[in-house]
């Protein structure tokens, strides 16, 4: 009788509460309608549309050239394998065959892209489990990455350097060298991450056990990317389908089984060391040759549907057009890995802490202008 | 000391002998204050330097020579600033709450002794009251939250609430482990009694447990990482003090920083000699007391702000794990130990 009495005095109560879209965690304008119990959630539910931007009803009407450009800005942090995505779609469609060197420094610079997304992820990892200082010593050596970037294409961010039929202009004539003192550099910073977080063990209690996601539901949530890959889902499209020069480089496929957010922190960490090893076997021998095809002014698409996936920092991107025969596409889908991998957030973090949401958003690693597009 | 008595004396006869005791009292309140107001500055420009360091970077170094004015600048910012709120928040609580932290944390300040006989109150139960006193200030924080009527800060408030009050057994404990050797609450007998060799060397292994739970208890009490729980930026925005701004902001900024002071001066008056040289010259020097009792103070301050910047942050519920499960069980089998070895004689006095 009387624990009934004090069961019904202190009856909790379920709330909600708002998480963005202006908020720390969520990385830009992500909103995410939390239901909590105290510190339990109960239900996540993610409100997205706040950076629409309509970008492919705006590749309707733009020429194939410019499609290029409006990649740029969905996942900006892969921005030059986004880019590389849409040429390789145009040049299948035209079965255009672009020159080795082509292929060769467009690996590397996906390479170099998917090393500086992971940077970034990296340090803002350390913020959002709590520990600042990773922030800058991850932007350290993405800054590196960039001033490379920079030297050849022109800007840090949005690169634009692929177009259909080639790259826009020749790498730099520092460009080798300068990727190598950024590989020595690098080699000895890479293990400076792991003293400073992985080790840690407030940071393995943090992220271990902490969002599992089985390789059963990784298939069907649609994972890809290191998020799948840590739950022991072989889903490299770099492995799998390989373009560019990724046939003819030997690398391993970062798989881990538990599927906790500390799997994809591993994951991750190990892409990086894959990418470096990527880098370092094509950039002695970048072959020589144009740099370009050329390609009519005006680029028409013969009649067809054309599909074309890549790897991107974040998973499998795809482009998918349609082709009535004029020089715009009828219709341009991106299939990003963001919302696929977004889409599993409530699945894995119910039942969790706020806390161990934040942490499991962090190693999801989410773009919202990605998933928003 | 004859100089400073003879203008105390002078000072007295310049007064009405009826107000000489609250004349006396204003001016070291004052004194106090400005203590306060300039501690507290510079620590918060000493934490940003030491990020800047631990992060790669340069820190403030635009306003005033070397950055020395930076936070000076921030102060006159945050005093300039229009003071909003919340139209729903619960007014009168929501105003006195930033109070009640700041004057806790003034009043905690109070009685250290920064040297021989310098000190502001000698009270004859004097960790105690300091103990009580810091449970006093999460009221504030508690008060602050609550009274936002946001979500977050109610939030914060009710983590630092659960934390404050686990770690304060923690706190409690390690100390009544220290005083098992002093035999009193007195700051200034329990320095008296490390003239025989500082309480950490005094009770050996124990003191040194001791002083390892107290630095990570006081860690947790003044909400700093890695048990910043209580305004994880990454999960709360600014969590019990969302609402707040301007001086009401500030003083809650600024009591979280007098506060890591205070935590570091009780460490270095319980375990490493408060005043005292190591070299045994502070006789002679009297004044060089204050010297010795900052160097140690900022060596301990500068140990919490490394813990902030190197660690993540625990989870809530790891957090109560740690205390409870680890530390509360430590503490307590340390204190029979220490017993053990103050009824054996076993203390290391030199």
């Amino acid at each position: 009788m009387r624990t009934a009495t004090i069961n019904n005095n202190f009856k909790s109560e379920e709330y909600f509460i708002n998480m963005g879209p202006q908020h720390p965690a969520t990385h830009g304008v992500l909103r995410l309608l939390l239901t909590i119990d105290g510190e339990v959630i109960k239900k996540v539910d993610p409100d997205l549309g706040y950076i629409h931007r309509s970008i492919e009803k705006m590749c309707e009407s733009d020429s194939y050239q410019q499609i290029v450009h409006l990649t740029d800005r969905m996942d900006y942090l892969s921005a030059h394998i986004n880019n590389e995505a849409v040429c390789l779609t145009v040049e299948n469609a035209l079965e255009l065959e672009v020159p080795e060197r082509v292929k060769v420094i467009r690996t590397i610079m996906d390479e170099l892209t998917r090393l500086s997304s992971h940077c970034l992820w990296w340090g803002v990892m350390g913020m959002d489990v709590g520990a600042l200082s990773s922030y800058f010593y991850g932007f350290r050596d993405r800054e590196m990455i960039n001033d490379i970037f920079e030297e050849t294409c022109g800007a840090r961010l949005t690169m634009n350097y692929n177009i259909p039929g080639g790259l826009r202009q020749d790498i730099h004539p520092n460009f080798v060298k300068r990727v190598k003192e950024f590989l020595a550099h690098f080699k000895t910073k890479l293990p400076e991450y792991d003293r400073l977080l992985t080790g840690n063990v407030i940071f393995q209690k943090r992220t271990k056990g902490v969002g599992v996601l089985s390789k059963e539901d990784a298939i069907s949530f649609g994972a890809s990317g290191p998020v799948g890959r840590a739950s022991g889902y072989s889903c490299d499209v770099r492995k799998h389908h390989p373009y560019s020069a990724l046939d003819r480089v030997e690398f391993e496929e970062a798989l881990h089984t538990d599927g906790d957010s500390y799997a994809r922190y591993l994951v991750r960490i190990q892409e990086m060391w894959e990418s470096i090893s990527i880098i370092e076997q094509l950039i002695d021998n970048i072959p020589e040759g144009d740099h370009q095809v050329a390609t009519n002014a005006v680029i028409k698409l013969p009649k067809g549907e054309y599909y074309q996936k890549v790897e991107t920092a974040r998973g499998e991107l795809g482009v998918y057009i349609v082709s009535t025969g004029t020089k715009n596409p009828y219709r341009v889908k991106f299939r990003s890995p963001g919302l696929s991998n977004l889409s599993l957030l409530n699945h894995i973090t119910v039942g969790g802490k706020i806390g161990d949401l934040v942490a499991t958003m962090a190693t999801i690693d989410i773009v919202v202008p990605d998933i928003d597009r | 000391m004859e100089i400073f008595l003879s203008i105390n004396d002078w000072f007295v006869g310049l007064i009405p002998a009826q107000i000489t005791g609250l004349t006396k009292m204003v001016l070291i309140a004052l004194a106090y204050l400005t203590l306060f107001a300039v501690l507290g500055l510079y620590l918060v420009l000493l934490e940003r330097k030491v990020a800047a360091w631990f992060q790669l970077r340069i820190g403030p170094n635009r306003v005033g020579f070397k950055g020395l004015l930076q936070t000076m600048a921030d102060a006159l910012k945050l005093l300039s600033k229009e003071l909003t709120g919340t139209v729903k928040a619960d007014k009168f609580l929501y105003n006195l709450a930033p109070y009640f932290v700041i004057i806790t944390s003034l009043m905690a300040l109070g009685i250290f002794p920064f040297t021989q006989n310098l000190q502001a109150y000698d009270i004859n139960i004097g960790l105690f009251f300091l103990i009580g006193i810091s449970s006093i200030g999460v009221i504030g924080i508690l008060l602050g939250g609550w009274s936002s009527n946001n979500k977050y800060s109610l939030i914060g408030a009710m983590r630092s609430g659960v934390q404050t009050i686990s770690y304060e057994l923690s706190i409690g404990l390690s100390l009544l482990t220290m005083v098992l050797i002093t035999g009193s609450l007195q700051l200034s007998e329990i320095i008296e009694v490390q003239k025989n060799g500082w309480l950490i060397i005094q009770g050996h292994i124990p003191a040194v447990i001791a002083f390892m739970i107290y630095m990570i208890a006081g860690t947790a009490e003044t909400n700093r990482a890695p048990f910043d729980m209580v305004e994880a930026e990454s999960e709360l925005g600014a969590g019990f003090h969302t609402e707040y701004s301007g001086m009401k902001f500030a003083y809650f900024f600024l009591a979280e920083f007098i506060n890591m002071f205070i935590i570091a001066a009780i460490a270095t008056t319980v375990f490493f000699g408060g005043w005292l040289s190591p070299f045994g010259i502070t006789e002679s020097l009297p004044w060089l007391g204050v010297f010795w009792f900052l160097l140690k103070t900022f060596i301990l301050v500068f140990l919490m702000m490394w813990f902030r910047w190197t660690f993540p942050r625990l989870r809530v519920d790891q957090l109560l794990t740690l205390e409870w499960k680890y530390l509360l069980p430590i503490n307590l089998g340390n204190l029979v130990i220490m017993a053990l070895i103050v009824w054996l004689g076993l203390t290391l006095q030199f």
